[in-house]
């Protein structure tokens, strides 16, 4: 559309034709006060908030659905305004009750901060205010009816947004009421919390935050979710506690992120496994009755330091093997392969693999800005989405999805062996056979059926595949794509640094970056790195591995298949899994909650994750990893290299406390000619490295840094021949997440409430 | 719907109501007719009329009950054979509509949203029945009575106490 | 039965046929009935939006918006359907004229439906009445099939190539959807919350399709204005205000009830001689002139012609042309009581001016009226109902607040003498006891 110019209080502005004027205003800093008008819901005029004068119309205007035209005059800040304003909060405080001091959204609240700036602090009030009793809908929703202002952004976030359309309004007048779906006030939903995260007051409560704490009184800490591929920016609000810092908030705070307004029900509730009484805080070391039982650090790092020690020299790394994470950071993996190669001097190395990355990354290479980051997917204008259920296992993909078709009319189209919910949202949708994704590449190459020629007709493309696709057909679908023309792609894995896992080296042919361990290149200059590949996963995990020792770190291979029962076992975990429960060494980590360091999501963008909590006992893996190495013998200032080189510092702005002092320090040594010393525990000390090793980690810093998210390139060339895939895709569900989701008691609570919904309408 | 189904309607109503889905442009549009058909048979809104209005309908129940409980002829408990609806507003008020509801409290006994103990009559206080230049004046189920005075009330509960009587069992049952 | 009054001033056009057993489609016909939409359909779509303009005809839901220039603004040309919507849900108390035209005359209806199809190219039409008339939605239904029968309605209406369908439908209690938009809503089988407007119903209507909607009223005067011609009809009337009005005088006189008289006619003569002066020999203490959401007068300021533009001058509304009339027996405040009580029912929630305010001020009210009330709570209400005016979503807030501006306005002392615990002497309603603190 084309610029208009109006003017508002005397101010020309521009902005082109059809724009609404709220937005325009806010855009120009001329604040509209609104409750019932948010961004990308449908209109609804309905609070009265945002009146304004237009010259020449004899009614006011609501600024939320007047769209501005050529010469336009408005007033916003005359005295008839203000007293629109003052009344319309004076009617709404009415009825609400002034439970502010006990209320969840105290100091949170946009009734609170409306009435603080367009008055109403007389109250006029003299009647009895309508009381009804508060409705738990869910263990994650409560509703406390006379709160409710009935602005409907709930009901609109739940059926626009979420396309579930679990909340309504019944009865009439003052007698409105937010209803949810189920019968008894239940909620049948996806339960992601978004109603709550939309409410304007106090009306929609979350059952694990609410009456916790006062919103001053927590720490706003801004990091990645921890459970899905994602990645999406969470703020946890973290209140000190005797024994150290307690999450007891996870939110969606300032809707910065990756995300935008999303986040979901294990974003927002599944934060308590961090929390869980399930948490091991002791080191254990199976005794001579063969029972684990609780040690000092000093002994547990001893023992499995000198265990490791002596298998090495006397067998040689290849009889270790070592089992990475797809949680741990990307420095951490990194150092976690870094140790495998180096200290222990073993290529047996990998990670439960989660999607493909390998056959991706080579499929793609020589082809640049072919990887789509998750931005990509909120605005691309077709996408064709091959396998996979992302409503459950990927939701912030659903939801960019979702909400790229609904407010840009995106075509979707949807490839899939099974009907899922966002068929809704597609244009068209081809039914496969199970193994239909090995075909699909040719079905589409000929291009004879209506789907496959719409989609050859789209003048772009952002193809999604899932983890259903690997090897071969992973590989021909891209080079279909590539020979089309105009295509971006992105690979579905399942956790929150599965994608890291790959990227880092994870893997016991390939380097971080996907460089063949045979030809190093840059990795030349690691000490003692072995050129063949080693054992890959399901090798080390086999029952017969013939292993002396495994290292499994954060990982939980015993749930599915059964280990060797003669190789020594250390595991560093945050709970006795099945894996640990077996280990000779258990080693107390700290989640990814508890610690600093980078995550890539599986679209390859990377971002910033920070120490939000602590827990006394624990350790995080980077500094167990370097603790085992420093009583193995080996060189610490070679693995870590703290105190070597060039400080590349940010006067701590945006790494954290701890790191910050570190850096401020070096920065300040090194402006001075003196040795800068980085503790060699702290994982930003990696970091110089990686950007300079890894091919595709050479990052914008200062956004980095800053919170935001950074998409990383796959490397250019790669020269290697991807092994034959091995990938179990995890299929988690909204409400579970692996091993880590069985800890968190609220999606376990969330689960059952939607499973016995389930059961009993199925039944009726 | 299935002609196996279980329905809570009689046969005759499912054909009505069979006939009114297909009368609009857009099938949503015989919902509120349904509900005000289906609470005439079954006496309420009851959460097994709102499953099957939506099935009928194809929307889902919460959007049913969204829109059933806005208006106010719907109700949500089960009213007596006869629904005494007494006027009060303005033009009846100022022709003794409170006096009309006054006597039909004391002849039968309840408070407005009262059903007698034999479930023959329910009592409602309403906001206006389109009668207001023959006022005062109340609604029986469907049936206006016009002009009335204290004095005609227990004529009125007479004269459906027969009616109930020569028609048998109660259509609520 | 509702009585049938009649009066030697009354001009009978629109109720020419009450009484008469016009219900039935052929006594409807003896009485020239289904005439108009045959010379309609001779002359075609323009020259019915013409005659209807020329006519002075203004619509009798209450806003008087020029009923050919409502037409006029269809788009010719639409890939939607357009629709006729007839609204009669009449809901605003005092008001029961279309009651009679249901009850005595459904085949004006459908024939003016039919001609507003004909100058709209709409096909279809509906016609809503409110969920307390299901006898007279059955007097309609059997209306609605006779014409049906013999052709009227159809494929090809009185054998010619022009489309009409007619579908009925019932509400089920709710004033506001009396409002154009919020009746297509409810229409469309939801919640009767209004629309954002713009887009107006003539453009975006129901279904998505150019609508028009009008009163029961208007349409049933329609086939009138055709037969009479455009300029004797407009000559009936006041200047700018063609034609008659159903005037329904109810309340606190000798004898209520429907009144068809000219536009302009003068309110004190319906009062004093038409509806038989104030009845049992009392006083006149104000009358309502509108129906219950236009601001009440003073004995002294009811002499004046009823049309649009003169009780507008008088400071309020001819609104539906339900005049009602108050005695000295009545307590204003408890009359204001029961009016916003009635909103206060009848708000559909959705904007926070109105929701809340109705809601304060019936509380308000009816602790003043049991004499609980304190000085500052008179201002109080006039205050809510000031900030309410203007500022809500839809008219429903203006209908609560004007009245009760003018109530407390006009009879201030008698508010003043409720307060300090002394509760109404007149009062018809219960009194509820409030505990001091």
């Amino acid at each position: 559309m084309p610029d208009v110019t109006f003017t508002v209080d005397g101010k020309k502005l521009t902005a082109p034709a059809g724009t609404l004027l709220i937005d325009a205003c806010r855009k120009a800093c001329i604040e509209i006060p609104a409750f019932c008008y948010y961004p990308g819901l449908s209109l609804q005029a309905a609070c009265r908030m945002c009146l304004v004068r237009m010259e020449k119309v004899g009614k006011l205007q609501t600024a939320c659905t007047t769209r501005v035209a050529e010469g336009q005059i408005f007033y916003t800040d005359t005295p008839e305004i203000a007293q629109v304003r003052k009344a319309n909060l004076q009617l709404l405080l009415g009825n609400h009750p002034l439970d502010c001091p006990v209320c969840d959204a105290g100091g949170e609240c946009e009734l609170q901060d409306m009435t603080f700036k367009y008055g109403a602090g007389v109250s006029l009030y003299a009647e009895a205010k309508n009381h009804r009793e508060e409705q738990q809908w869910s263990p994650a929703v409560f509703y406390d009816r006379p709160r409710c202002i009935l602005c409907y952004r709930c009901i609109r976030m739940c059926g626009e947004g979420m396309d579930v359309w679990a909340l309504g309004v019944n009865n009439r007048g003052a007698d409105s009421a937010i209803v949810p779906n189920g019968a008894g006030h239940q909620l049948d939903c996806e339960q992601c919390g978004m109603c709550i995260d939309v409410c304007p007051v106090g009306a929609l409560t979350s059952g694990s935050y609410r009456y916790q704490t006062r919103p001053w009184e927590m720490n706003h800490v801004s990091t990645v979710c921890a459970h899905c591929a994602d990645g999406c920016k969470v703020t946890l609000g973290v209140r000190s506690t005797p024994e150290g810092a307690a999450i007891v908030r996870a939110d969606n705070r300032d809707k910065s992120g990756i995300n935008g307004d999303f986040l979901c029900a294990k974003g927002r509730f599944g934060f308590d496994f961090a929390g869980s009484d399930e948490r091991l805080t002791q080191p254990l070391i199976r005794n001579a009755e063969g029972k684990l039982a609780p040690a000092t650090w000093e002994q547990a790092i001893r023992t499995a330091a000198a265990k490791l020690k002596e298998i090495r020299d006397a067998k040689g790394g290849e009889a270790i093997g070592v089992i990475g994470s797809n949680r741990l950071t990307n420095e951490e993996n990194y150092l976690l392969q870094k140790f495998a190669r180096t200290v222990l001097g073993s290529n047996n190395i990998d990670h439960a693999r989660t999607a493909d990355y390998p056959t991706f990354v080579r499929a793609l290479a020589g082809h640049a800005d072919k990887a789509a980051s998750l931005r990509d997917l909120a605005s691309a204008p077709a996408i064709l989405l091959v396998g996979g259920n992302p409503t459950e296992e990927h939701p912030l993909l659903a939801w960019h999805l979702r909400t790229n078709v609904r407010l840009n009319h995106a075509r979707l189209y949807i490839a899939n062996s099974a009907p899922i919910k966002l068929d809704r949202q597609a244009k068209a949708v081809q039914q496969i056979s199970a193994d239909g994704y090995r075909k699909l590449a040719s079905f589409l190459v000929h291009g004879e059926s209506d789907f496959a020629k719409t989609i050859l007709a789209e003048e772009s493309l952002l193809v999604v595949l899932s983890a259903d696709v690997s090897g071969k057909p992973l590989a021909d679908l891209i080079a279909w794509g590539l020979k089309r023309g105009n295509v971006r792609f992105a690979l579905l894995g399942a956790y929150a640094n599965s994608r890291g896992a790959a990227d880092m080296g994870l893997d016991p042919a390939l380097l971080p970056g996907y460089v063949p361990v045979d030809k190093p290149g840059p990795f030349a200059e690691y000490t003692n790195l072995p050129t063949t590949p080693g054992k890959n996963f399901a090798q080390m995990t086999a029952a017969d591995s013939g292993l002396d020792a495994l290292l499994i770190v954060g990982a939980n291979p015993a749930a599915q298949t059964k280990l060797d029962s003669k190789t020594f076992l250390v595991v560093q975990d945050l709970f006795l899994t099945e894996t640990a429960a077996q280990a000779d060494v258990v080693l107390p980590a700290a989640s990814l909650y508890e610690k600093s360091g980078t995550l890539t999501n599986t679209f390859g963008d990377v971002q910033m994750v920070r120490k939000a909590a602590d827990r006394p006992g624990v350790k995080p893996d980077f500094e167990i990893l370097v603790r085992l190495a420093e009583a193995m013998g080996a060189e610490i200032a070679k693995l870590v290299p703290f105190g070597k080189r060039g400080t590349t510092g940010d006067l701590g702005q945006s790494r954290g406390a701890e790191a910050g002092e570190a850096d401020r320090h070096a920065v300040w040594l090194e402006a001075n000619n003196l040795e800068p010393r980085l503790s060699p525990f702290d994982p930003f000390a990696l970091f110089d490295e990686i950007a300079r090793l890894v091919p595709g980690y050479s990052l914008d810093r200062i956004n980095l840094f800053a919170s935001n998210d950074v998409h990383s390139a796959p490397p250019a060339a790669s020269n290697f021949v991807p092994a034959k895939a091995l990938i179990a895709p995890a299929r988690d569900t909204l409400f579970t997440s692996g091993t880590l989701g069985r800890y968190s008691q609220s999606l376990q609570q969330l689960e059952q409430h939607q499973t016995r919904k389930q059961a009993k309408s199925a039944a009726d | 719907m299935s002609a196996e189904s279980i329905s809570v309607f009689s046969p005759k109503l499912e054909a009505r109501l069979d006939a009114l889905v297909k009368k609009y442009p857009v099938k949503r549009s015989a919902l509120i007719p349904m509900l005000l058909y289906a609470q005439d048979e079954v006496g309420y809104i009851s959460d097994a009329v709102v499953a099957e209005v939506a099935i009928r309908i194809g929307i889902t129940e919460l959007e049913v009950r969204n829109a059933a409980t806005y208006y106010s002829m719907l109700r949500f408990k089960p009213a007596g054979r006869y629904h005494v609806q007494v006027c009060t507003n303005i033009s009846c008020m100022l022709r003794g509509g409170y006096e009309i509801l006054d006597r039909f409290r004391q002849e039968l006994g309840i408070e407005p949203g009262g059903v007698t103990a034999d479930g023959m009559f329910s009592l409602e206080e309403v906001q206006c029945i389109g009668a207001c230049c023959w006022a005062p004046a109340i609604q029986v189920n469907y049936d206006d009575h016009d002009e009335l005075k204290p004095d005609l009330v227990p004529g009125i509960l007479s004269s459906y106490r027969g009616k109930a009587k020569a028609e048998g069992k109660t259509p609520h049952a | 039965m509702p009585k049938l009054v009649s009066h030697p001033d009354e001009v009978k056009i629109i109720s020419r046929r009450f009484g008469q057993g016009a219900e039935k489609i052929d006594r409807y016909i003896e009485l020239g009935g289904y005439e108009a939409v045959k010379k309609c359909l001779a002359q075609g779509s323009d020259w019915i939006i013409n005659e209807v303009k020329a006519s002075g005809l203004r619509g009798r839901g209450g806003a008087g918006f020029s009923t050919g220039m409502k037409w006029s603004f269809v788009p010719k040309q639409s890939a939607k359907p357009k629709y006729i919507l007839v609204n009669g849900d009449e809901s605003e108390p005092g008001t029961c004229k279309d009651h009679l035209i249901f009850l005595h005359d459904p085949h004006s209806v459908i024939e003016g439906a039919i001609i507003a199809g004909l100058a709209v190219g709409a096909k279809m039409g509906f016609i809503y009445m409110r969920g307390e008339y299901r006898t007279l939605l059955e007097i309609m239904e059997r209306a609605v099939a006779d014409a049906y029968a013999r052709g009227f309605l159809g494929k090809n209406i009185f054998g010619s190539d022009k489309e009409f369908q007619i579908i009925t439908q019932t509400g089920a209690g709710a004033y506001e959807v009396g409002e154009e938009s919020a009746l297509m809503e409810s229409l469309e089988g939801k919640r009767g919350v209004p629309r954002i407007k713009p887009p107006f119903p003539a453009v975006v209507g129901l279904y998505g399709g150019p609508t028009v909607i009008n009163n029961a009223e208007t349409i049933a005067t329609v086939p009138h204005v055709i037969n009479m011609g455009a300029a004797a009809y407009a000559a009936v009337g006041s200047p700018r205000n063609g034609g008659t009005r159903l005037f329904g005088v109810s309340g606190c006189v000798e004898r209520p009830g429907v009144y068809e008289l000219p536009m302009g006619y003068n309110l004190k003569k319906i009062i004093y001689e038409v509806a038989g002066g104030i009845r049992n020999g009392r006083q006149l203490k104000a009358v309502v002139p509108g129906g219950s959401s236009t601001p009440v007068l003073l004995p002294d300021e009811i002499d004046i012609g009823m049309d649009f533009d003169q009780v507008g001058k008088a400071g309020s509304m001819l609104g539906s042309a339900a005049v009602i009339v108050l005695d000295d027996q009545t307590c204003m405040v408890e009359f204001a009581l029961r009016t916003i009580s009635f909103y206060r029912h009848e708000s559909c929630g959705w904007c926070i001016p109105c929701r809340e305010g109705t809601d304060w001020l019936k509380k308000s009210l009816t602790r003043i009226h049991a004499g609980f009330g304190e000085a500052t709570d008179i201002d109080t209400v006039r205050y809510i109902a000031e900030n309410m005016l203007g500022h809500t979503f839809c008219p429903l807030g203006d209908a609560a607040a004007m009245p009760t501006i003018a109530f407390v306005k006009k009879f201030r002392q008698e508010f003043e003498d409720h307060l300090n615990g002394k509760p109404c002497p007149l009062a018809k309603m219960g009194l509820p006891q409030f505990t001091v603190v």
